[in-house]
């Protein structure tokens, strides 16, 4: 139960960030800005010893959409991989607490 | 080297019980290495039993048979003492053989 | 909305979900292992009153009566048997020192393995019988092994056959780096991960014995007593270590270096809580 409510959330949250749509066609630029900011969320997990695999598959997906040149695409994808790093790294930190609700006593 | 082989047989008077755990790929030909290369197709073709000369259990196997694999059978006969030969050979023509007493 | 205002969202919701998970325990100032280990049993025994202590050493096997029925079989000609031949040869197979494990090792290796992990004071750390294993091999010039392959699960496979029957004896010196290594391990294994949002407690202690896809889940009492294991699935054998990482991606996070701080610590805890329990490994699993 716990499990599935959380989960939904988070498909919520996930839906709703790839939901964000440019309102002009993104630019290479555009792509480089928010694929480094997709990175240095993931970095930020990496450091906390928390990353998601779907993150790292998301960056590729957005660079091979960006190396298409479809970087309307490659934005959208750097945001969702973003929206993953910063969602690994919300866990990470709630954890911290969080984990004491399953212990045994 | 040691036979790839592992057979137990144990008579219990009309029938006799056979186990036998064979060590090989069994590699089907449909899997990538890390590589992302096909491991080629390395599997036993044919599995025989025999004892007293006749052959009392023949298997046909192929790619879908899982590596290092488990056979069970029992078969009329046999009795304790005698031998109960077992050979095998793959698609490449590899083989090996091995005799087992039965208990 | 954009992704900022998505994360508070999800953030939110997370905080929510959490609250409703109930008022967490007050938060112990002293780590109390006896008292964790006895817990921990009770839970388990209480929840599977049909099973004798010993039972959950061979964890989805004990909780469904066709399954019993197949690992009966399955035991008679273990498909575990090559691994073993195989690690009995390495185990004995002198380096080109002319040592060997049986050099590293008290009583020569034999019939030890039920008190790893142990906590290493002078290094402060704990450590594992496969990080053991590799220590000797570099302490006498050779290449250390693959932490997730075969020679590596062949070895501890053969060790803990010697260790078959020996009841689990893990301890904890009275020591505040090895008390917070337990801990760490502790809050390791509850502690959830990945993008699928599991801790180890989610299979192994709310759902042991149900279904996740076609396989049954093995309680977490006990579960590392018949390490390393013949899976089925991997058509071969399995390390601890190879266990620990691949679990982390199956439930979709990237898993840490075998042999890091935080499986360690997962392994001594795990093995402690199961501490009586008695050793069967090697083990064959689906």
């Amino acid at each position: 139960m716990r499990e599935a409510s959380m989960k939904l959330a988070l498909a919520a949250a996930l839906l709703i960030a790839g939901g964000t749509s440019a309102l002009a066609a993104s630019s290479e630029a555009d792509f480089k800005a928010a694929y480094a900011a997709a990175e240095a969320a993931n970095k930020e997990a990496g450091a906390l010893r928390n990353q998601w695999t779907t993150t790292a598959q998301v960056l590729a997906d957005a660079k091979k959409a960006a190396d298409k040149g479809d970087f309307d695409q490659a934005v959208a994808q750097s945001k969702e991989a973003e929206a993953l790093a910063k969602a690994s790294i919300y866990q990470a930190e709630s954890e911290k607490e969080a984990w004491k609700a399953l212990e045994i006593h | 080297m040691a036979s790839t082989i592992r057979v137990r047989a144990i008579s219990s008077g009309e029938t006799t019980e056979v186990q036998a755990l064979i060590q090989h790929p069994m590699d089907s030909g449909f899997v990538k290495d890390a590589s992302g290369a096909l491991i080629p197709p390395h599997f036993i073709r044919e599995l025989t039993f025999e004892y007293d000369g006749k052959a009392v259990f023949v298997a046909d196997w192929g790619p879908a048979v899982s590596k290092d694999p488990y056979v069970k059978f029992s078969f009329k006969g046999g009795k304790k003492g005698d031998d109960l030969k077992i050979s095998w050979v793959d698609n490449k023509g590899e083989s090996d053989t091995t005799t087992a007493k039965i208990q | 909305m954009n992704v900022r205002t998505a994360i508070h969202f999800a953030s939110a919701a997370f905080a929510l979900a959490a609250l409703a998970l109930g008022a967490t325990a007050t938060a112990a100032d002293t780590i109390d292992p006896v008292a964790d280990a006895k817990a921990f049993q009770r839970f388990f025994t209480q929840k599977f009153p049909k099973l004798k202590p010993e039972d959950f050493v061979n964890g989805p096997y004990s909780l469904n009566e066709d399954m019993h029925k197949q690992w009966e079989e399955k035991e008679q000609f273990p498909p575990y048997e090559f691994a073993l031949d195989l690690g009995k040869e390495l185990f004995s197979k002198p380096f080109k020192n002319g040592k060997s494990f049986a050099d590293c090792f008290p009583n020569g290796g034999i019939g030890i393995r039920q008190n790893y992990p142990y906590f290493d004071e002078k290094e402060g750390k704990v450590v594992t019988l496969e990080l053991a294993l590799n220590r000797c091999r570099e302490a006498n010039g050779e290449a250390p092994l693959s932490y997730v392959k075969d020679d590596m699960a062949a070895l501890t496979a053969y060790m803990a056959f010697t260790s078959r029957g020996k009841p689990f004896d893990i301890k904890i010196p009275n020591d505040p780096r090895a008390l917070e290594a337990y801990e760490n391990g502790k809050r390791n294994f509850y502690t959830r991960r990945g993008q699928l949002n599991f801790s180890c407690a989610s299979c192994h202690v709310q759902n042991p014995g149900e279904r996740i896809r076609a396989e049954i889940l093995a309680p977490a009492l006990g579960i590392l007593n018949a390490m390393p294991i013949y899976r089925s699935e991997w058509s071969g054998m399995g390390t601890i270590s190879r266990r620990f990482t691949t679990c982390n991606s199956q439930i979709r996070g990237v898993p840490l270096e075998p042999q890091a701080d935080e499986y360690r610590d997962l392994e001594y805890y795990l093995s402690y809580v199961s501490n009586g329990l008695p050793i069967s490994g090697p083990g064959a699993r689906p």
